[in-house]
């Protein structure tokens, strides 16, 4: 599933941002699975609220960091999305 | 010692259990109650789990919710920041002690089903329980907790697979486990009871392919093959020790429910050792570890980094000896048995059901 720019992503029912202290890193949880993230997969995930679009999400990380970050917000979701932790609300 | 660390714990709290299915992931030497950890080590093994890295929590049995302090232990687990799965039948899982799973943290409940038809899953459970997991499931749903449902599949259940995918998605199920019963232990012993034809296995796949098309988004379905029907064997939980650890109702520490059938290892205790000693230092933990243990056609094999040379219990179990290729893999010379089991001609199912042994009188 691929999401566009005017797409509404929240994160699946099941899964949950937490921080893992032992490895020192944001982590995804869900049933029976973890994802490791990065500080940039936390900060965009922090803006997912099944309100803003990707387009929104993308604007308040883009004045953030100072550059264009459009397509790499809309793949990073994406790719979440084809693994079913990301729903197009 | 090993840089790995690993993010899966699975706690078998007890082998008690209400039901008596054939395919039981239990070994055949079930723990008796008297000889389960106290809920103070259950604590101490979570906590130390969790120190060690583990993410992921299974409370699991036997029928966990046997267990009077799995409340207690839940909330413990959710005070780490361990996301737990409550493994069950749905026996014994009432509105009140459902109501206290959630208000100590539970985020997870699968239950198992054994059939769409009510009439063969309690022949295969052994035991009159239907009507209690759908009315498990109803309250797993209105309360709130992320809900799967689990499915072992066999020759009596497999031509239903259709039926099943429909009552899961009616019961309300997040996701859906299918997963093909696999020989060890019990399993094992059920074998020419248990064994699909090739037939049965290619239409279920077609049947759930479509399926999970249809139902994405809104239930996931995982689908597992039966390795007996597969080329190459499963990588053994991402290899031996790497990620996984089970814990036994007597404290036995695994790297996979099915080891202690490898009786030439010997598994320490976390009443003995802590979990980190055991996950670095034990040699049953170590024995399978990298490839030097590997024997031919494994070691010079391309394969040997993406499967791990399969299942090191199944190999133990059918070849004697838990060094050789897993004889599901094409490139094992023993790959010829497993072709025997399938072409089997199939016996009417009498199972043999499970039951913990009485007490030996002295």
């Amino acid at each position: 599933m691929s999401l566009t720019e005017d797409s509404v992503p929240l994160l699946w029912r099941l899964a949950r941002l937490d921080f893992d202290p032992v490895r020192n890193r944001p982590v995804l949880l869900y049933p029976e699975g973890a994802v490791l993230l990065n500080d940039t997969g936390k900060a965009i995930l922090e803006l997912v609220d099944g309100r803003r679009t990707v387009r929104e999400i993308a604007g308040i990380l883009g004045e953030r960091y100072q550059t264009d970050v459009t397509a790499d917000v809309s793949e990073y979701l994406s790719h979440l999305a084809e693994r079913e932790l990301i729903r197009d609300v | 010692m090993t840089s790995e660390r690993p993010t899966t714990l699975l706690a078998e709290l007890t082998h008690r259990c209400p039901l008596h299915c054939p395919y039981c992931s239990n070994p055949l030497d079930l723990i008796r109650a008297e000889r389960e950890l106290s809920t103070d080590d259950w604590k101490r093994v979570f906590t130390q789990a969790r120190a060690l890295g583990v993410l992921q929590l299974g409370l699991s049995g036997g029928e966990p919710m046997i267990r009077k302090d799995l409340e207690e232990l839940a909330a413990h687990a959710r005070g780490l920041g361990l996301y737990s799965t409550l493994v069950t039948s749905g026996l014994g899982l009432t509105r009140a002690r459902a109501e206290r799973l959630r208000e100590s943290g539970l985020e997870h409940v699968q239950i198992s089903i054994q059939d769409a038809d009510p009439e063969v899953a309690e022949r295969i459970a052994g035991v009159s329980s239907v009507k209690q997991k759908m009315a498990a499931a109803a309250i797993v749903r209105e309360l709130g907790f992320a809900f799967s449902v689990n499915v072992v599949l066999h020759r009596a259940n497999l031509d239903r697979i259709g039926a099943i995918i429909e009552l899961a998605a009616e019961l309300g199920a997040d996701r859906l486990e299918l997963a093909n019963t696999q020989y060890y232990g019990w399993g094992l012993e059920n074998r020419a009871s248990l064994m699909p034809t090739r037939d049965q296995v290619t239409r279920a796949q077609a049947i759930t392919e479509e399926a999970i098309r249809r139902y994405k988004g809104r239930m996931q379905i995982l689908f597992v093959l039966p390795d007996y029907f597969e080329q190459y064997p499963k990588p053994c939980y991402g290899g031996w020790g790497k990620l996984y650890i089970v814990v036994g109702p007597d404290g036995k520490a695994l790297p996979c429910h099915g080891a202690t059938q490898i009786t030439t290892l010997a598994f320490d205790n976390v009443r003995d050792h802590s979990l980190e000693w055991i996950w670095q230092e034990s040699a049953a933990f170590q024995a399978f570890r990298g490839d030097s243990w590997m024997r031919e056609p494994c070691r010079s094999c391309p394969r040997k980094t993406v499967d791990f040379g399969g299942c090191r219990c199944q190999a133990f179990a059918l070849t004697g000896a838990a060094e050789n290729t897993d004889p599901v893999c094409v490139l094992s010379p023993d790959r010829g048995m497993i072709d025997a089991a399938i072409a089997e001609p199939s016996e009417s199912p009498e199972y043999r059901y499970r039951v913990i042994a009485e007490p030996q009188r002295a």
